[in-house]
């Protein structure tokens, strides 16, 4: 059985595509060979910025004969639909089979499909692999067409058995497959041929490309942990990095330099923020004091000079670097300390925010406002509130923030220190923008609830207002996520407010009711990911009080624990034939049974005793829908099951006796409205 | 491209030695050799000779330094790596040539870069410039963790798919430059050689412009005439180009260049309203839309010229 090998040597590939691109080109070829009727032992796939790599072991030789029995018109049929077949099986009158069938004789076509030979195959599915690759982003290159994530410059693909490696015959776009590679492209550039996979990875590691994207992360972590420990310091852990900064080198050689003295007194995410984002540096850390005191980079090559010369540059890129921080962070502090934090934001109201909804400034009056609004209602102080709104903004001004925007909020926090502001307004500033996505931290502080919502109800009602909603695809204003986020401000903190109230006091332009039904879609898909169904939320948006987000969930999660309980989901179905009977009833008399049933023209047990469970689950439900404790009331409601089971079981609806009738409609009624006023059952699927 | 040459490039001594070094090897390498378009641009890649010329299927290759005013980035003259004016070297070939990164490496080799003992690397950095409709993917490459150039593969300009590709070269001159002759602070570079009777820094030549753009960029250009230029640039371009194309002569002429001029003036001074702060977030977007309008307009008219890859007027559909 061969082996199977390819490589596609390209120019750099993204550091960020590799591991899906080895996935991907694994999942295609293996999928693609085993369709065609061929299958392997082992795969295995690699990358490094040049190259793609699959290794297969033990691959069949050919794909098995296949034969086909096709069975066509009788032999009496017209000459016309002989014809036909003939022409769909591709074969002639003399090689079809005649064969005696309950109606007489009728034709027959076998067709042998002969296997075919794992080169063809492996050709046919690696030319298809390369043309249809899902590379998130490609390109086109020279005058070609051909499609690569960079140009591909050429394809080694050989099967290999005892007798010797042969080449699999391959031409794309003028690229014709091979038995080549190259090695490092400074450090052993040059081709040379390989036999199998043993080979190829002795000699490409000879010629210092560490094929295998995880022994490249080990080899820097290992080497730079020990590089930090040497001296007493600690690497600062990056999973994101090492697995980019893997993917950019074929050969990792680290290299650790230190920070200079004028640069630590800078707050340490600046300077992470800045390694890592500017130059891709791991951070090192001194564990006693916890500051960032040295970097280590990671070249793409050993050099005569031990990487003195590449360890001096990138010094001093990175002094540059931290020299212009370092200037930022003094002239801001210094702004701070004369001007305060205010001061810092004054310019502000030069900035449009958007040119319909006025300048940053006025929208931090509105965002003032409102956070006053609510400080009351999430427990804060308000005017500790205010304070924070006006001053949560400022660092937008500050040169730092200016520089390193995903800084916005922290350096705030840090200047509102440094301008001797309250703790709980320093923190406000970093966290007012949380929550961002669906994963990020929940801000509790009461300060920082109450600008976080006052922050974002404003721009929704502020872009409500003008009509600028998002549609499709497009949210240019991230609303789905402001909406999100005050969602999830209001429900991690149990909060209880009116947010129609909110929205109109917000921006009385707004219409409130859109956007509350813009917030009940977007509750709908966050309660999809809790596992809520989304008709639970529809029966529970039907009550009233929907403004009440906890609420509102609250009412979903008891209905959707009491509907995965037996008696819950059994008296839905009893609600269900209830309000169909009278609804039936209700057409055709013309009529609204709502007026209260007698308990004198029961007639049997099961009917007296429905009476009686009704009126205990009424007497249950309303105080317990009063204290909002549904979980007691959707309880109440399910143990209505038995009698309502019973009664249907035992009663017919629809007596002679009209008066009777007539009762047993007003009681099924009663039914009807003590289940509503729980949550709208109707609304229920199944 | 051989690791093993036998005599390495001396270093280079000036920043203008740089420039002519650069000059040298790629007319060695089969380009034409221009000089600067004469007009306010951004970049290197507004010069026609990329946008235009990257359009249709005749083949080009054209290197040149193109003066770039970034008026956002003025300081005065006082911060290290920041000009509001300054050079980018830029190279154009079509359709790109399979061996492209190679010639980049040895035209670092030219300047004094010795491959040996630096780091290069090609990391990801896709182009994209909203003004023009155009886009491309590449690399920034960097040397010892700086970056000192752009690395391009064309896929679109003006909203035309480039078939075939160019493959675009842009090196940030000033930096490349600090960088290779050691200097710190852009305006202690020596412009031409040290040791002239003359010897001038980069400063003697451009500190003085940049405090003058810098305080007109900022605090002093008229921001109503600049509208009002924007406004006249607009619909000159738009004019130029709805004329018909054959003029009173009978001859055939589309006159995409000079329409592109307008095109190009009107980014500039979007710029210059950019610097005095009178741009809005969501106006801005607005603007750059306007001139990415323009600059597909003319990219339009272009192809259907000689140049532009068209069969001339007569032959064929």
């Amino acid at each position: 059985m061969p082996d199977l090998l390819i490589e596609l040597f390209s120019e750099e590939i993204p550091a960020r595509m590799q591991a899906r691109a080895r996935e991907d080109l694994r999942k295609l070829v293996t999928d693609g060979l085993v369709e065609a009727g061929l299958h392997y032992a082992h795969a295995a796939a690699f990358s490094t910025p040049r190259r793609l790599v699959l290794a297969l072991e033990g691959l069949s030789e050919r794909s098995p004969t296949l034969r086909e029995e096709r069975k066509g018109p009788s032999a009496s049929a017209p000459e016309a639909a002989v014809q036909g077949f003939l022409r769909s099986t591709g074969l002639t009158l003399d090689q079809l089979e005649l064969r005696d069938d309950k109606k007489g004789q009728v034709y027959f076509a076998v067709v042998e499909k002969p296997g075919r030979a794992a080169p063809e195959i492996v050709a046919e599915v690696l030319e298809r692999t390369i043309r249809n690759f899902p590379w998130p982003k490609s390109m086109r290159w020279g005058a070609g067409a051909l499609r690569w994530v960079r140009p591909l410059h050429s394809i080694l693909c050989i099967l290999t058995t005892e007798a010797g490696a042969e080449v699999v015959p391959l031409e794309i776009e003028g690229i014709v497959s091979g038995n080549t590679t190259e090695g490092h492209r400074f450090m052993a550039p040059g081709r040379f041929a390989v036999s199998g996979f043993d080979d190829y990875a002795a000699k490409l590691k000879a010629a210092k490309v560490v094929l295998d994207s995880a022994e490249r992360e080990a080899i820097i972590w290992h080497d730079a942990t020990q590089m930090a420990f040497a001296r007493g310091l600690e690497l600062v852990e990056d999973k994101g990095l090492l697995a980019e900064v893997a993917g950019l080198v074929e050969y990792p050689v680290a290299l650790m330099g230190d920070i200079a003295d004028d640069f630590l007194g800078l707050p340490p995410e600046v300077l992470q923020t800045s390694m890592k984002e500017h130059q891709k540096f791991f951070s090192v850390k001194n564990p006693k004091t916890g500051r960032i005191e040295g970097f280590v980079t990671v070249a793409n090559r050993e050099t005569a000079d031990h990487g003195a010369t590449i360890l001096k540059g990138n010094l001093k890129v990175l002094s540059a670097r931290l020299s212009d921080a370092k200037f930022f962070w003094e002239n801001d502090l210094r702004l701070v300390k004369s001007e305060g934090l205010e001061g810092m934001g004054a310019g502000l109201a030069n900035v449009t925010f958007h040119n319909k909804l006025g300048s940053q400034a006025a929208r931090i009056e509105r965002i003032e406002a409102l956070a006053r609004e609510i400080a009351p209602l999430v427990g804060a102080s308000p005017d500790l509130a205010a304070e924070a709104a006006r001053v949560a903004k400022a660092d937008l001004r500050s040169a730092m923030v200016g520089e390193f925007p995903e800084l916005q909020g922290l350096m705030g926090s840090y200047y509102a220190r440094a301008a001797g502001l309250p703790e709980a307004v320093a923190n406000a500033c970093k966290g007012h923008y949380s929550p961002l996505g669906p994963s990020d931290d929940v801000p509790t502080e009461p300060v920082t609830v109450a600008v976080a919502l006052a922050d974002k109800i404003d721009t929704l009602t502020g872009f409500w207002a003008i009509d600028e909603k998002p549609t499709g695809s497009k949210d240019p204003f991230a609303l789905r996520r402001a909406a999100l986020g005050v969602i999830r401000l209001i429900l991690n903190n149990d909060l209880r407010l009116n947010l129609s109230e909110l929205f109109q006091k917000a921006n009385s332009g707004t219409d409130a009711g859109d956007l509350l039904a813009f917030f009940h879609d977007r509750l709908k898909v966050f309660l999809k990911d809790q596992n809520i169904r989304h008709d639970v939320i529809d029966a529970c948006l039907a009550m009233p009080g929907t403004d009440d987000l906890t609420l509102l969930v609250k009412r979903a999660e008891a209905l959707g624990a009491v509907l995965a309980t037996e008696d819950g989901a059994n008296l839905i179905a009893g609600f269900k034939r209830a309000n169909n009977i009278l609804a039936q009833a209700e057409a055709k008399d013309g009529v609204e049974y709502s007026y209260g049933a007698d308990v004198k023209f029961a007639e049997g047990p099961e009917e007296v005793a429905l009476f009686a469970a009704l009126d205990q689950a009424e007497a249950a439900i309303a105080p317990a829908m009063a204290a909002e404790d549904f979980a007691t009331a959707m309880g109440a409601m399910a143990a209505l099951r038995g009698p309502i089971d019973a009664f249907f079981t035992a009663v017919q609806i629809n007596s002679d006796n009209e008066i009777v009738r007539r009762n047993r409609l007003n009681l099924l009624s009663r039914i009807r409205q003590i289940c509503l006023s729980v949550a709208d059952l109707t609304k229920l699927e199944g | 491209m051989s690791n093993t040459a036998a005599t390495k490039p001396a270093a280079p001594r000036s920043f203008q030695e740089i420039i002519l070094r650069l000059m040298t090897y790629w007319a060695s390498k089969g380009c034409a050799v221009l000089q600067p378009y004469d007009m306010e641009v951004g970049a290197g890649t507004f010069h026609p000779a990329t946008t235009l010329r990257s359009l249709g299927s005749t083949p080009w290759a054209a290197a040149y330094v193109q003066p770039s005013r970034r008026p956002t980035d003025g300081r005065y003259g006082e911060n290290p790596n920041r000009l509001q004016h300054y050079y980018q070297y830029q190279v154009l070939i079509k359709p790109s040539p399979p061996d492209l990164q190679a010639l980049y490496l040895g035209s670092l080799e030219a300047i004094g870069i010795d491959l040996e003992l630096h780091d290069i690397r090609f990391v990801e950095d896709d182009w994209e410039s909203p003004t023009l409709g155009a886009w491309g993917l590449g690399w920034e490459v960097w040397c010892d963790g700086m970056e000192v150039s752009q690395f391009t593969y064309f896929q679109q300009v003006g909203g035309h798919d480039c078939r075939p590709v160019s493959g675009e070269l842009t090196y940030g001159l000033e930096r490349l430059a600090m960088y290779v002759l050691g200097i710190d602070h852009v305006m202690d570079m020596p412009f031409n050689d040290p040791d002239a009777p003359i010897a001038l820094k980069y400063g003697d030549v451009f500190r003085q412009t940049e405090q003058e753009y810098s305080r007109w960029n900022f605090d002093q250009a008229d921001t109503a005439m600049l509208l009002s230029h924007f406004e006249d640039a607009e619909a000159e371009c738009e004019r130029i180009l709805a004329a018909d194309p054959v003029d009173g002569a009978g001859r055939r002429i589309v006159m995409a260049h000079p329409a592109y001029d307008q095109c190009i003036k009107a980014s500039h001074l979007f710029n210059l309203l950019d610097a005095r702060g009178v741009i809005s977030v969501t106006e801005r977007q607005a603007y750059i839309g306007r001139v990415r309008a323009l600059a597909k307009k003319c990219a339009d008219a272009f192809v259907t010229t000689e140049a532009g890859g068209a069969q001339p007027e007569g032959v064929g559909a």
